[in-house]
């Protein structure tokens, strides 16, 4: 066991390694100057040599590249040179949009996908099935910043609710923060709640024709009854697997959502980085948000490795 | 009043079509939302002109300042005298002015931030600006003589800008974070990527503003402003995006809506460094093959005003030279082959980012290929923009807007991005800069104007319009633009 937890730990540093080269690589070649992004067409050559040497971009590359992982790995992650601000700083401001922000939307999905997704199994091709189908599949082929409009124009500007957007911050209290999160949470939610209810529904058939599920009808249990009791547990597994990699994708994959609504969050965050090529603030969250996804799947071998003994071996 | 009935109230007045809710007292709050959020607050360091859009005469003021007729007042510098040679300016500062953090403002600081604009490790993005000052005197606690190199002739205006905005020594450091200035509006909190709020100055040297808080909001997608209005979480949107959207503002009585100038000179940029467009016969043809009225419709819904040269129609010394090229597609052709240029030579026209750039950019590639030139759209972001374009020079053709206020010298500098090289027009431009009489000067934006559209430099399209959208009770924004920032010192509501 300690060797596989090694042998794993090694190739999670490895991953991250490649991952910063290959991230601090791509900024470099990236076309356009900081410098001038950040004074702007009146700006004098000297002028633009003398903010160059403030930030540091004067120096060689591998020079550039060994600070910013030396810092990296001191738990450093930069000074944003736009906002002149430490980039943990603003990554820990905009997790207060983002985590409640997937949070909530992913909830929302959780608690409408998996009794839909069951209730469409159960009833296998009756109407109740085909009307979820059709639904889910409208709900997956529907953009989402166009549904976000549609829950605007509805219970913002006709009805006045909810606000068409912004985040007033945790400050004023917890209510009107999260009446600012409730369109943009449904709007993520409906193509995610969506394809989990697929997922559910045809992994619950799976389990259904399993031979265990047979057994239990056959000593007695009624559909329902062996449904909950045996079926249900064993479908979620894969149901699982698709909550964390939805996760994931909402806590940094939610930009359009965030621009509708215009709420700061990190996709904002990287995504107005790169346009005034703030390239620590990109490089960091960047190596960030992978260093957290190597390290839950890391979490994840490990615990797999627990369950299953015989993956320990293969390794 | 109970949540049902409100929510009764809304769907009746919404089936009805009219959404006002009289309000007893007038409010003492203004949320205004602007497109781009400022990387910092600091506008002596930064080019961005959402940092000015912010701060700007709300938070930080300068010796003078420009009124919303693009107009040099006094503002920190009570008044000023003139030496007749031009060269010395002595002004008489306003005594006792206190900074947010309870410094004073005085002689010194006057020095003190003129001296840092144009040291040499400077990083001021308007470094130009300061660059006549040849030095700075303290002649008591409230006077200063400013003596230039040179006459300056827009000198007042320069220091009226938000480059040159007065900061006090002790709180340069963290200016970018928390900006501390002598204006009506002290800087509250920094929400990053959502908004900007301040609140009323108690100890302002002039008259108090008539609102207690003021939110700036950043609200980038033109949709998103849209129903942020509508839904009425904003009070303001000083330059909205979108001209499509306008009608639906029109229509409903709660808004009014202002179509403003600005001083965003619009042009089909050429780079006259590189062939064919270096020959004047070439450019002329561009000239004549462009239609500005299909592109001020297509592009800018009708809205926008037509130039003829570098010079927006509101200043003072403007010359109407639309008329210099009429839409001619025959004598462009002709004046084409005169110049040896075979139909289907190809270009590259580079679009930056703003809409205008990039709706205007397809109508005049359709109207090019009228004449025979085949132009490749290349869209570009702006950091890339100014890479490859603005200092690479790396294009045949370009969209852009100079929204800097009396820009004609960029004609007159070397190495700019559209590389217009006149020995003329530079020593033109040399006399401009030295005369300090209003009337000469006058005479002489004309000349430099029709100098320019003799040379065919570039084709001028339209002046930018500003789009303001408020609520109609709303009094005291800005209906233009002529340097781009949201003053919101005399905003008050109705009663």
């Amino acid at each position: 066991m300690l060797s596989f937890v090694l042998r794993r730990f090694a190739s999670l540093v490895a991953t991250l390694v490649v991952a910063s080269a290959v991230v601090f690589t791509a900024m470099e070649v990236l076309p356009g100057d900081p410098a001038q992004v950040m004074l702007g067409t009146q700006a004098q050559p000297d002028t633009l040599a003398a903010l160059r040497t403030k930030l540091g971009l004067d120096k060689p590359a591998p020079e550039r590249y060994v600070a910013w992982v030396g810092g990296l790995v001191r738990g450093d992650l930069g000074t944003s040179y736009t906002y002149s601000t430490p980039v943990s700083e603003l990554v820990g401001e905009r997790l207060q949009v983002s985590l409640p922000l997937a949070l909530l939307a992913l909830s929302l999905t959780i608690l409408v996908a998996i009794p839909v997704g069951a209730l469409a199994a159960a009833r296998r091709n009756s109407m109740t099935d085909l009307s979820i189908m059709g639904v889910t599949q409208v709900g997956i082929a529907v953009p989402n910043f166009w549904f976000a409009m549609l829950l605007v124009i509805l219970f913002a500007i006709t009805l006045r609710w909810l606000p068409a957007g912004g985040f007033p911050g945790w400050g004023n209290g917890p209510w009107p923060a999260l009446r600012g999160l409730i369109l943009p949470a449904v709007a993520l939610a409906l193509p995610q709640a969506s394809i989990l209810a697929r997922v559910m529904r045809s992994s619950l058939l799976d389990t259904l024709g399993e031979d265990y599920v047979r057994t239990a009808r056959a000593k007695g249990l009624s559909e329902g009854q062996a449904l909950r009791r045996h079926a249900l547990r064993n479908a979620l597994i894969p149901v699982l697997t698709i909550v964390g990699l939805q996760f994931s994708f909402l806590i940094a994959g939610t930009i359009v959502i965030e621009n509708v609504f215009y709420l700061p969050g990190i996709g904002r965050l990287v995504f107005q980085a790169i346009n005034q090529r703030d390239l620590i603030v990109v490089k960091s969250v960047v190596m960030l948000l992978v260093a957290s996804v190597i390290v839950v799947n890391f979490l994840v071998d490990i615990a797999y490795a627990i369950v299953d003994p015989r993956l320990r071996r293969r390794g | 009043m109970s949540f049902s009935r409100r929510v009764f109230l809304a769907l009746t007045l919404a089936t009805a079509g009219l959404m006002g809710v009289a309000q007893a007292a007038p409010r003492k709050d203004l949320t205004l939302a602007i497109p781009l959020e400022p990387p910092h607050l600091d506008p002596t360091a930064g080019a961005a002109a959402a940092i000015g859009g912010v701060v700007y005469a709300n938070v930080i003021e300068s010796l003078t300042r420009i009124d919303g007729a693009g107009q040099p007042k006094p503002s920190l510098a009570e008044s000023w005298t003139i030496s007749p040679d031009g060269k010395v300016y002595t002004f008489a500062l306003r005594k006792g002015v206190q900074f947010h953090d309870g410094s004073a403002f005085t002689a010194e600081t006057v020095k003190f931030n003129l001296d840092r604009a144009r040291a040499a490790d400077s990083t001021n993005p308007q470094k130009p600006l300061f660059e006549p000052i040849d030095t700075v005197e303290i002649v008591d606690p409230a006077t200063v003589k400013v003596t230039l190199k040179r006459p300056t002739g827009l000198f007042l205006f320069n220091m009226g800008q938000p480059a040159a905005a007065m900061l006090t020594p002790g709180a340069v450091g963290d200016a970018k974070t928390k900006p501390v200035g002598t204006g009506p509006f002290k800087f509250e909190k920094w929400s990053k990527g959502a908004s900007v709020d301040l609140v009323r100055n108690p100890g302002y040297w002039g008259p108090a503003s008539k609102l207690d808080k003021v939110s700036i909001k950043i609200i980038g997608d033109a949709s998103a402003a849209f129903a942020a209005l509508m839904a009425g979480d904003i009070d303001a949107y000083p330059n909205f995006p979108a001209a499509e959207q306008l009608d639906q503002f029109r229509a409903d009585p709660r808004f009014k809506v202002v179509v403003g100038n600005t001083e965003g000179e619009t042009i089909l940029a050429m780079n006259n460094g590189r062939k064919p467009w270096d020959d004047v016969r070439v450019r002329r043809a561009v000239s004549m093959a462009v239609d500005r009225k299909s592109v001020i419709d297509g592009a800018m819904y009708g809205l926008a005003k037509p130039i003829g040269s570098h010079f927006p129609p509101q200043d003072a010394g403007y010359v109407d030279l639309t008329g210099k090229y009429p839409f001619d597609v025959a004598k462009a052709q002709a004046l084409l082959k005169e110049a040896g240029v075979a139909p289907g030579t190809k270009l590259r026209l580079v679009l930056p980012p703003p809409e205008y750039a990039r709706k205007s950019g397809e109508i005049i590639a359709s109207q090019l290929k009228k004449v025979g030139l085949e132009a490749e759209i290349v869209p570009m972001e702006w950091a890339q923009w100014l890479s490859d374009v603005f200092k690479g020079k790396n294009f045949d053709m370009t969209i852009i807007s100079h929204v800097e206020p009396l820009d004609l010298d960029i004609y007159a500098r070397d190495d700019y991005y559209f590389d217009y090289k006149s020995p003329a027009y530079k020593a033109l431009y040399a006399e401009i800069a030295a005369t300090t009489d209003t009337a000469k000067r006058i005479e002489l934006y004309g000349k430099a104007q029709q100098m320019l559209a003799e040379d065919a430099v570039n084709v001028w399209l339209y002046v930018l319009p500003k789009f303001g959208v408020w609520n109609a009770k709303l009094k005291g924004l800005w209906e233009n633009m002529p340097i781009p920032v949201n003053d919101v010192t005399q905003a008050s509501w109705d009663e």
